[in-house]
């Protein structure tokens, strides 16, 4: 039974990607600007028949370059806004993902990774593009992403997305794979006043008042819509509180502080894991997306083998918990992280373990998930 | 018995209430035809009837991309290319706004070049105004996809080879319901079309022809703004109604200027309406704009 607000209340039998696009609605998106791109197609073509339906705006665009760019202009409209894409999607949307995170513009954009670099397998899954989503566009800056491991998290991570991007007025990012997007699983939605819903925060001042970009005391300024009077100007040059362009290294300063303190100082408020059986472990398999599922066999078996092993799933990859891996640093002995990529979050692991424990990677290439045995040997090497 | 006229001073300049005055003095050069354009939009914009608090004006990068940071409206400037599609976000977002992007031919034509395409393909309910100096200024004068065969740039040193692109011709060729043509110097034949292009529907398109003495100018020894302003005004030729495909720039030679196309099309929203049918649920399609009456000037 579906609502006016577009919450498809009720429990479905849906996959990854289509439970991204009912998160969306159910958020309260109603803009989406996308390019057709293998895996993640399915997140677009959904949406093209539901919003609609909802009152909202579908539109394909050109390529993903311009679906960045539709999707923070149509932010500026009021709407919230979403895209979803691909590795060489990604790529082309990074340019703007820059823009968006320069002019705090709230927008989420849904990568279902797949095996890279170039091309690479279009219908195969990866897990290497989370640096990309960290370092991605160009310059200094903090983002924040999501990894889901099941359709019912795409789902609840695309509307936790959509909250985050609210909160902090930043685009935000769902980083889905090839095999979440495209499994298929029980999606429970529940009724519209269950869902909890973030607004952006907008101008509590009269326009003569205004100041596009002076910050509440929590880093994050009030956000003006296009067409109230408020007749701002914004840019992606560096700029002062009213938004007009400086080009000098104090003004660069300031708000680059700005930009990256609003997220890492709100970073207690934005990290979330799951954390199973980390208490009294000696072993950690610190994993996201699908390979912290297909981690679960190995976990088992080696708790049966006797051996004492906890399992850290990243929600939210970026910011990464550093607190937590240093705190379980100290008490274990080591932490297996497997992810289908060549080695991106272990860095991040071993950054934070500062080397007090032993940090193995277990690798590979992209097109398949790992072999549960590898994980598990991982797991015996760690602990020894 | 001739009455006396008596002169009063006003605090304020007619052009003040859009322009950011905090923003002023300007980075444009001397002789540039960037402050001209301004001057006429600022007069179309003013003259168009549109409240001004539902317009906004989305600019790119470059000499003209900023243009937007002096405008007293709803005014974004985005990235080197993404003007439309940024504003075509912004149009669908919200189509009460009437929204304008203002940029220049290097952003538009050349990185920007395929989303002007298909933005005019869809008849985007938009209105773009391109000035186009035949090279990149912000960057010191290179080559660009209007540079003419044989001018001479940064990055053309033996003279460009490259063939160029035709704004007007290649607005219409994918789909724009209004496209028109003025140098900078036609400042009130320029104002009209500006106030025309804006309170037409779809996706209309002004070319203005500016000077850049400093880059362009100089290194094709075509002498200072004056000089060049003079060039104009011996070498346009007014042909209203001309056929797009007849009228590319060369280096020398004439300048067609005019009103070349002027059509009715569906627009992105009304196609979308169309197709859609009873789903289609977007609001304010009918801007109040639409029964504004334009001025009329004579010519």
């Amino acid at each position: 039974m579906e609502t006016e607000s577009g919450v498809l209340t009720g429990e479905h039998f849906l996959s990854g990607n289509e439970a991204c696009a009912e998160g969306a609605l159910a958020a309260g998106c109603r803009f989406f600007a996308g390019y057709p791109i293998t895996p993640s197609t399915e997140v677009a073509e959904h949406l093209a028949e539901r919003l609609p339906e909802v009152g909202g705006i579908f539109i394909q665009m050109e390529d993903e370059l311009a679906s960045m760019n539709a999707i923070l202009g149509a932010a500026w409209a009021g709407q919230k806004t979403m895209s979803a894409t691909s590795g060489p999607g990604f790529s082309l949307m990074m340019e703007n993902f820059g823009l968006g995170v320069m002019t705090e513009t709230p927008c989420v954009i849904v990568n279902v990774q797949r095996g890279g670099p170039s091309t690479g397998l279009p219908t195969l899954v990866g897990q290497a593009d989370m640096m990309q989503a960290r370092w991605g566009s160009h310059g200094p800056y903090e983002v924040i992403a999501l990894s889901p491991s099941s359709p019912q998290e795409c789902f609840d991570f695309t509307i936790k997305a959509f909250n985050l991007s609210e909160q902090y007025r930043t685009p935000v990012l769902v980083m889905s794979d090839e095999v979440v997007g495209h499994m298929t699983e029980k999606v429970v939605i529940p009724s519209a006043d269950k869902i909890k819903l973030t607004q952006r925060r907008t101008p509590r001042v009269p326009p003569d008042k205004y100041l596009p970009y002076e910050p509440d005391p929590d880093g994050v300024p009030q956000m003006a819509i296009a067409g109230q009077g408020y007749r701002m100007h914004i840019t992606g040059l560096t700029h002062d509180i009213k938004g007009y362009p400086v080009i000098t290294e104090e003004a660069q300063v300031a708000l680059i502080e700005r930009l990256v303190q609003k997220i890492r100082k709100n970073r207690d408020k934005i990290e979330e894991y799951e954390e199973v059986e980390c208490e009294g472990a000696d072993v950690i398999v610190c994993s996201y997306g699908i390979s912290a599922r297909i981690s679960q066999l190995a976990v088992e078996t080696a708790r049966a083998e006797g051996m004492k092993v906890g399992v850290l799933r990243l929600i939210v990859a970026w910011p990464f918990p550093e607190k937590k891996i240093d705190e379980l640093a100290g008490k274990v002995k080591g932490f297996v992280v497997p992810e289908i990529n060549c080695g991106q979050m272990v860095l991040e692991v071993e950054r934070c373990a500062h080397g007090k424990a032993k940090v193995i990677l277990v690798p590979h290439a992209g097109g398949g998930t790992h072999n549960p045995d590898k994980i598990l040997d991982a797991i015996r090497r760690a602990a020894a | 018995m001739i009455e006396q006229q008596t002169c009063t001073m006003v605090e304020h300049h007619p052009m003040d209430v859009l322009l950011r005055q905090d923003r002023i003095p300007h980075i444009w050069c001397s002789g540039c035809g960037l402050g001209t354009s301004l001057t006429a939009f600022i007069s179309a914009v003013k003259d168009s009837g549109i409240p001004l608090d539902k317009m906004s004006v989305v600019s790119g990068i470059g000499c003209t991309g900023r243009v937007a940071g002096y405008l007293n409206l709803d005014s974004f400037h985005t990235t080197h290319g993404r003007a439309l599609p940024f504003a075509v976000g912004l149009h669908l977002g919200n189509p009460c706004l009437k929204v304008i992007v203002f940029s220049g031919d290097g952003d538009l034509i050349a990185i920007g070049g395929n989303h002007f395409i298909h933005s005019a393909r869809r008849n985007m309910d938009m209105t773009v105004i391109c000035v186009n100096n035949f090279n990149y200024g912000m960057t010191g004068g290179q080559g660009a996809p209007t540079t003419p065969i044989g001018a001479k740039s940064t990055t053309t040193p033996y003279g460009n080879f490259e063939f160029p692109f035709s704004i007007p011709y290649l607005a219409a060729a994918s789909g724009a319901t209004y496209v028109a043509r003025w140098t900078s110097l036609d400042t009130r034949r320029l104002k009209k079309s500006m106030q025309e292009a804006i309170l037409k529907r779809g996706f209309s398109v002004v070319e203005v022809i500016s000077p850049c003495p400093t880059l362009y100018g100089r290194f094709n020894r075509l002498g200072t703004g004056l000089d060049m302003l003079k060039t104009y005004q011996e070498n346009t030729v007014i042909k209203h109604g001309a056929d797009p495909a007849s009228v590319a720039i060369g280096k020398d030679g004439k300048i067609i200027v005019g009103k070349f196309v002027d059509i009715e099309r569906p627009t992105f929203l009304d196609m979308m309406k169309q197709g859609l049918g009873a789903k289609f649920k977007i609001p304010c399609l009918e801007r109040d704009v639409d029964k504004t009456e334009i001025p009329r000037e004579d010519e």
